[in-house]
C-alpha cells in the first residue's frame, strides 16, 4: 500500500490525524479490480444507489406521514395531491422499492452464475442474503403504511404466517400485532421498524463491502487475480463504467416514475383499508410472488410456512452445498445449463404467486417448487462428480490480451 | 509537422476538457433538480395554504372587549378599543418610540385594533386580551417572556422587542365581519 500523496494542506493535516482520506484513496481510487468485469458487476453499486435513495425520499416522506389508521390513507393522498412535489417523492420511493428488488435479484443471479459466493467469498454472500432478508422485511413493512386495502390484507396474510408455529403461533401472532387483528398498534410499530430498518441495512452493507474489499470482486472467468497485469485502478475505469450504467438505469427508472408509476402497484391499495372485507384477490408485491407460489405450493400450514422461509434459508448455505472447485459457469457446461432452468424456473414460481390457486397453476407451482430445492439440496452438491469442467485459463489477462474467449485463449497457449 | 500535430493535440484537449466540464454541468443539473423537490416539500403544502384565511364576526364584541382568533396556526388579536382608548392611541407622540407609526396607520376602522398576537422579540404571546390580565405601563398588551410593553395601538413602548406587533392584511366584508389573510 503506498501512502496518498495529498497536495491540499488540510486534507493533508486532517488526513495525519483521521487518515479518512487516505483509505478513501486506497478503497475508492487505487482499489485494484479485475480488468475483465462485465456490467453484472454494475448491479452491486446500483443497488448501493437504490438503497440511498430510498433513504432519502423515505425520510421526505416520513415528514408528511401519519402513522394512524384513522390518518394514513388520507395523509398518503395528501402526500400526493397538496404536498409539494410530494407525488414525485412518492413515485419514487414506491417504484423504487420494484427497482431495487430487479437490481438485487439480477445482483444474486449474477453471483450464482459466476460462482461468486465460493471460497473466500463465503461471508460476503451470507451478509448479502442477510441483506436480501433486511429488504423484504422492509419492503413488507413498507407496503402496510399506505393503509389501503393491499396494505391491510397483506399484514394480515403475512402475519398469521407466524400462527403456523406449533404450540406459541397464536401468542407470538398477537404479539406481532399488539391486539387481536391488525390495527394502530401494528400500524405505530411496522412505522417504527420500516424507518431504522434501512438504517440496519446500511450497516450490513458496510461489512458487505468490507468482506467484499478483503479478496475484491470476483470475474466473470471466476480465477483469482495472480498480479497487477490482471487489474486496473477502481477509478477511473470503474467509476465511468458505474457511471454509465447508473445513466442507463437512472434512464429506465425515471421513464417508470412519469410515465407508469402504477404498472408494478395494485389498484386496490388505493382503496382505504376496511377490517371488514377482503378483496376478492390477495397479492404481494410482484418481489415476493415466487415466494408467496412456494406457500401455496404446499398443502400443509406449517409446511407452506417452513418451505417459503427455507427457500431462502437455503442461500445461506450454498457456499458450502456447491462442491465444485470451479467458480465460473463458463467452465461449467452443465451447470451452466440448470443455472438458466434454475432462473426460468423462478420466473415461473413468480407468474405462479400471481395466479389463483387452483387447477393446473397448484401443480405447476409444487413441480416449480420442487426444482428450486432440487436445484440446491441436490444438483449443486452432486454435479461436481459428473461434470467435466473445462480447462481454466491460467490468468485473467491472457484470454482478455488474446481478445478472443478464455478457452481459445487456453488453446493458443498449448499452442505455444 | 510537429507543430501541426501540437496544434491538433491541444484541439483535442480542449474538447476534452469541454466535455468533462460539461459532464460536470450536466451532473451538477441533474443533482440540484434532483435535490429541490426534496427541499420544496418542506414549504407549505397546497391544502396548508388554502386555510390561509379566517373570517371573524364583531357584532357581539362589545366596547372594551377583546378576542383572540387563530389564524395560521397563530393568534389574532382583535379588541374594541373604548373612546379613551383611541384618544391615548392617537395623542400619544410618536418621535420617542422604537418603531414610530400613527395609530390611524394601523386601524382600518379606528374601533377595533387587529394584531397578530406574538410579540416581535422571541414569539411569545403577549398578556392583556382577558379582563384580569397584566397589561403594562402603556394598556395595552404585556409580553410576560421577557417584559415588553405594548400602547392600545399595539406598540412597542417599552422592553426588547424591536418592532411593534404587526398588523395582518385584512378587510372589513360588513361593519362587523372582517376577513383576515
Amino acid at each position: 500500500m503506498s501512502k496518498a500523496k495529498f497536495k491540499n494542506p488540510v486534507v493533508k493535516w486532517i488526513d495525519h490525524r483521521l487518515p479518512i482520506f487516505s483509505f478513501m484513496d486506497h478503497e475508492l481510487n487505487h482499489y485494484p479490480t479485475p480488468k475483465n468485469l462485465n456490467y453484472f458487476w454494475n448491479f452491486g453499486s446500483l443497488a448501493g444507489i437504490a438503497l440511498v435513495t430510498m433513504i432519502i425520499t423515505g425520510i421526505v416522506l416520513s415528514m408528511n406521514y401519519t402513522a394512524h389508521v384513522d390518518y394514513a390513507f388520507d395523509s398518503v393522498e395528501r402526500i400526493m395531491r397538496d404536498v409539494n412535489h410530494g407525488w414525485l417523492i412518492r413515485y419514487i420511493h414506491m417504484n423504487g422499492a420494484s427497482f431495487f428488488f430487479i437490481v438485487v435479484y439480477i445482483h444474486i443471479f449474477r453471483g450464482l452464475y459466476y460462482g461468486s459466493y465460493k471460497a473466500p467469498r463465503e461471508l460476503l454472500w451470507i451478509l448479502g442474503v442477510l441483506i436480501l432478508l433486511l429488504m423484504m422485511a422492509t419492503a413488507f413493512m413498507g407496503y402496510v403504511l399506505p393503509w389501503g386495502q393491499m396494505s391491510f390484507w397483506g399484514a394480515t396474510v403475512i402475519t398469521n404466517l407466524f400462527s403456523a408455529i406449533p404450540l406459541v403461533g397464536e401468542s407470538i401472532v398477537t404479539w406481532l400485532w399488539g391486539g387481536f387483528s391488525v390495527d394502530n398498534s401494528t400500524l405505530n410499530r411496522f412505522f417504527s421498524l420500516h424507518f431504522v430498518l434501512p438504517f440496519v441495512i446500511v450497516g450490513v452493507v458496510i461489512l458487505h463491502l468490507v468482506a467484499l474489499h478483503r479478496f475484491g470482486s470476483n470475474n466473470p472467468i471466476g480465477i483469482d487475480v495472480k498480479g497487477t497485469q490482471d487489474t486496473l485502478p477502481f477509478n477511473p475505469y470503474y467509476t465511468i463504467k458505474d457511471l454509465f450504467g447508473l445513466g442507463v438505469f437512472l434512464t429506465i427508472f425515471a421513464a417508470a416514475v412519469f410515465f407508469f408509476p402504477n404498472f408494478m402497484g395494485h389498484p386496490d391499495n388505493y382503496i382505504e383499508a376496511n377490517p371488514m372485507v377482503t378483496p376478492a384477490h390477495i397479492v404481494p408485491e410482484w418481489y415476493f410472488l415466487p415466494f408467496y407460489a412456494i406457500l401455496r405450493a404446499i398443502p400443509d400450514k406449517l409446511g407452506g410456512v417452513l418451505f417459503m422461509f427455507g427457500s431462502i434459508a437455503v442461500l445461506f448455505v450454498i457456499p458450502w452445498l456447491d462442491r465444485s472447485s470451479v467458480r465460473s459457469s463458463q467452465f461449467r457446461p452443465i451447470f451452466k445449463i440448470f443455472f438458466w432452468i434454475l432462473l426460468a424456473d423462478c420466473v415461473l414460481l413468480g407468474y405462479l404467486g400471481a395466479m389463483p390457486a387452483e387447477g393446473i397453476y397448484v401443480i405447476l407451482s409444487r413441480i416449480a417448487t420442487a426444482y428450486y430445492f432440487f436445484h440446491f439440496l441436490i444438483l449443486f452438491p452432486l454435479l461436481p462428480y459428473i461434470e467435466k469442467t473445462k480447462p481454466l485459463p491460467i490468468s485473467i489477462s491472457e484470454p482478455v490480451l488474446s481478445g478472443s474467449s478464455p478457452a481459445s485463449a487456453f488453446a493458443f497457449r498449448e499452442k505455444k | 509537422m510537429s507543430t501541426k500535430s501540437k496544434t491538433k493535440k491541444n484541439k483535442d484537449e480542449g474538447k476534452r476538457d469541454f466535455l468533462v466540464v460539461s459532464t460536470y454541468a450536466m451532473a451538477g443539473i441533474g443533482a440540484a433538480s434532483f435535490a429541490w423537490p426534496l427541499i420544496d416539500q418542506m414549504n407549505p403544502a397546497a391544502d396548508t395554504l388554502a386555510l390561509a384565511s379566517t373570517e371573524i364576526d364583531l357584532s357581539s364584541l362589545e366596547e372594551g372587549q377583546a378576542i383572540t382568533v387563530k389564524w395560521r396556526g397563530k393568534p389574532v388579536f382583535v379588541r374594541h378599543r373604548t373612546a379613551e382608548e383611541i384618544k391615548n392611541a392617537q395623542e400619544a407622540s410618536i418621535d420617542d418610540m422604537r418603531d414610530p407609526e400613527k395609530d390611524s396607520d394601523r386601524v382600518t376602522n379606528e374601533k377595533y385594533i387587529v394584531l397578530v398576537g406574538v410579540c416581535t422579540h422571541l414569539g411569545c404571546v403577549p398578556l392583556g386580551q382577558k379582563s384580569g390580565d397584566v397589561k403594562g405601563q402603556y394598556g395595552g398588551w404585556f409580553c410576560p417572556c421577557h417584559g415588553s410593553h405594548y400602547d392600545h395601538s399595539g406598540r412597542i413602548r417599552k422592553g426588547p422587542a424591536p418592532t411593534n406587533l404587526a398588523v395582518p392584511s385584512y378587510e372589513f366584508l360588513s361593519d362587523t365581519l372582517i376577513k383576515i389573510g
